[in-house]
């Protein structure tokens, strides 16, 4: 379970670009639970994600985790909550070394987490272990083990971050529109992976999407979000059945509200 | 005899400057990281084992035995106040967030005067230069034992300590820490996802770069017997045409050792062509300024080759395609997604109207 509590988060504190990316945000994310999250440009939704994973640490609230007993984690820094919590970018690069071979790069994931000392970075057994678990992705990279990163195709280096985000599993899977850089048909391969691989170990899963249709037929639950809140919070047979109609809908009367705000702050 | 003698002492000088060559491949290629730190650090180590020489000078005067064993010792600490150099430049960049190249600059300004100090101590003034003619060094007092010449001697022990510092690197970046090392160097972003300290990576790596620069001017000394505070002037450029030659050597797919191995051929390749130089009789001042334009030349190579393709490609194409993708250096193709889905050779996901993604909700 992760919690967070009246999280804020503003960027460019006293300056002009000012912008409060995170206002009081609360969210429970139980054990199991696969939530999709939506909402507009600049509704918070990355920044929830690397409040997370600590890439940012939040003005004020608490962010907290259960890893054999409730611990705060808010202070935590990246790398040390990295043990926990698994993650996969927008941006293909970025989830993976290029200059390093597959293997290489799934070694560095297999020691997430866990000390890295003097000893030889990838063991026979390891080896093993990759080309069976590269395998699974059914994309012939099990017998590429030693090709450099670098030469893969964007999908491919997403569906290798996939493997490595899940090889120790994470408490959290924080997916941050992973298939929005991908051809259709790419992306739809890499979601289906991302069902397998949750599914198969019941990983916790927060994915960010652009896409409503994925946002609906994927997960358990799904959340809204706009200007640094969550504006709707579904799960169970309500979800299951919603409509792309329902969420535009729900869409626009809470912008409306928004707007009527606004109004009513001008005048 | 002149013709192979400046060979020789050409190769000797590339042997021992490999190692410092070797230094800036870490930091500079490993890292990503261009540390100045080095043209301080060089000087570092010259100092230290020239003041460990002088001091221990009643010892050292001795007895050969003796003076091997301290010369070793001064390699030792030479390497270590290198390290801390490497460890000064580490903390301010990554813990006061200096940016790299005026975190190295820093250091080095700030180790102009502590070389002073270092040559100094015992002397209670601050010395710019510090000769061991009549001290003796690690290569006079090995050629007590074997009067085999000084610089069979040099090239001997230049040899043994090269191939000993590839094999250590080989080495430490085949473990887990320098494989982490690695991928901090390469993407700091999936570094960090994968619970790697990279901030302590960049530190030791520093530290480790520089303590090989360091021991390389504490050779450095011993075959010139002398050192100075500026010995370092210049070092990281000729660290990086070592390294730019050597990867002119071997280009493309290569085991980490050949690429270590083709650094210090590329340094030997570098000190031999600087040798001649002086041979010529052009003025040594003048070397400085031949070493950057040759490194400017090299680096430019891939941007000159990709311009020729390109003219090639276009003559090729009766001069209306240009399509030069500027990537000659790339052998293996970049697979792209289309392979991919062909590779699977899957059914394509039949999509209706609702299932169009809505952007931008």
């Amino acid at each position: 379970m992760l919690e967070l509590q009246g999280i804020h988060k503003t960027f460019n504190i006293g300056t002009v670009n000012e912008k409060k990316a995170l206002v009081d945000l609360n969210l429970k994310i139980n054990d199991g639970d696969f939530i999709t999250v939506i909402g507009g440009n600049g509704a918070g939704k990355s920044t929830m994600l690397n409040i997370i994973a600590g890439v940012f640490t939040p003005e004020e609230g608490k962010i907290t985790i259960d890893n054999d007993g409730i611990i705060d984690i808010t202070k935590m820094p990246e790398h040390k909550r990295a043990a926990m919590i698994g993650r996969v970018f927008q941006d293909p690069m970025v989830g993976t070394a290029a200059n390093m071979s597959i293997e290489e790069n799934l070694a560095l994931a297999n020691r997430r987490g866990k000390k890295r000392g003097l000893r030889w970075n990838i063991t026979k057994e390891e080896k093993a272990l990759f080309r069976e678990k590269l395998k699974m992705l059914d994309l012939n990279l099990e017998d590429r083990m030693t090709t450099k990163v670098g030469l893969l195709s964007g999908g491919q280096r997403q569906a290798l971050t996939l493997l490595m985000a899940s090889l120790i599993k994470p408490k959290v899977l924080l997916l941050d529109e992973h298939t929005a850089a991908l051809d259709p048909k790419t992306a739809s391969k890499v979601l289906n992976l991302t069902e397998e691989i949750t599914g198969k170990d019941k990983i916790t899963t927060v994915m960010i999407t652009h896409n409503m249709k994925d946002a609906i037929s994927h997960g358990n639950r799904l959340i809204m979000m706009m200007n640094g809140h969550i504006i709707y919070d579904v799960s169970g047979e309500e979800k299951k059945n919603l409509t792309v109609k329902d969420l535009l809908l729900k869409f626009e009367q809470n912008s409306d509200g928004e707007f009527a705000n606004d109004r009513m702050l001008l005048s | 005899m002149v013709f192979f003698d400046t060979l020789l002492s050409g190769t000797n000088q590339g042997l021992l400057w490999a190692i410092m060559a070797i230094g800036v491949y870490i930091s500079y290629r490993i890292l990503d990281f261009a540390d100045l730190t080095v043209e301080g650090s060089f000087a570092t180590g010259g100092s230290t084992a020239a003041i460990v020489m002088t001091l221990c000078k009643d010892f050292v005067t001795k007895g050969s035995g003796q003076g091997i064993l301290i010369a070793i010792v001064a390699m030792l600490i030479a390497t270590i106040m290198g390290g801390l150099a490497g460890l000064v430049t580490g903390l301010l960049n990554t813990k006061l967030k200096i940016a790299p190249i005026l975190a190295g600059i820093l250091t080095m300004t700030g180790l102009y005067s502590v070389n002073m100090l270092i040559m100094g101590l015992g002397s209670g003034s601050a010395k710019s230069n510090l000769g061991l003619g009549s001290v003796g060094t690690l290569f006079t007092k090995i050629e007590d034992f074997m009067p085999i010449g000084r610089n069979w001697i040099i090239f001997i022990v230049g040899f043994l300590a090269v191939a000993a510092v590839i094999g250590m690197i080989y080495w430490f970046f085949g473990t887990e820490l320098g494989s982490a090392m690695r991928a901090t160097g390469n993407n700091e972003k999936m570094a960090k996802a994968q619970g790697i300290n990279t901030q302590g990576s960049k530190i030791l790596g520093l530290v480790l770069s520089n303590a090989f620069v360091a021991l390389s001017g504490a050779l450095i000394t011993f075959q010139q017997s002398n050192s100075t505070n500026t010995m370092g002037v210049g070092s990281i450029v000729a660290g990086l045409a070592a390294i730019i030659i050597g990867e002119g050597i071997i280009s493309g797919k290569f085991p980490f050792w050949a690429r270590l191995l083709s650094i210090a051929l590329g340094s030997v390749i570098y000190r031999i062509i600087i040798s001649f130089i002086y041979l010529v009789g052009i003025n040594a001042e003048y070397v400085k300024l031949l070493t950057a334009i040759l490194v400017v030349v090299a680096l430019s190579i891939p941007l000159i080759k990709d311009k020729l393709n390109k003219v090639s490609r276009k003559s090729k194409n009766g001069g209306n395609a240009s399509t030069g993708d500027g990537d000659s250096a790339k052998e293996e193709k970049v697979a792209t997604d289309e392979d991919v889905s062909k590779e699977l050779g899957e059914a394509t996901i039949t999509q209706d109207d609702s299932s169009k993604p809505v952007e931008e909700v």
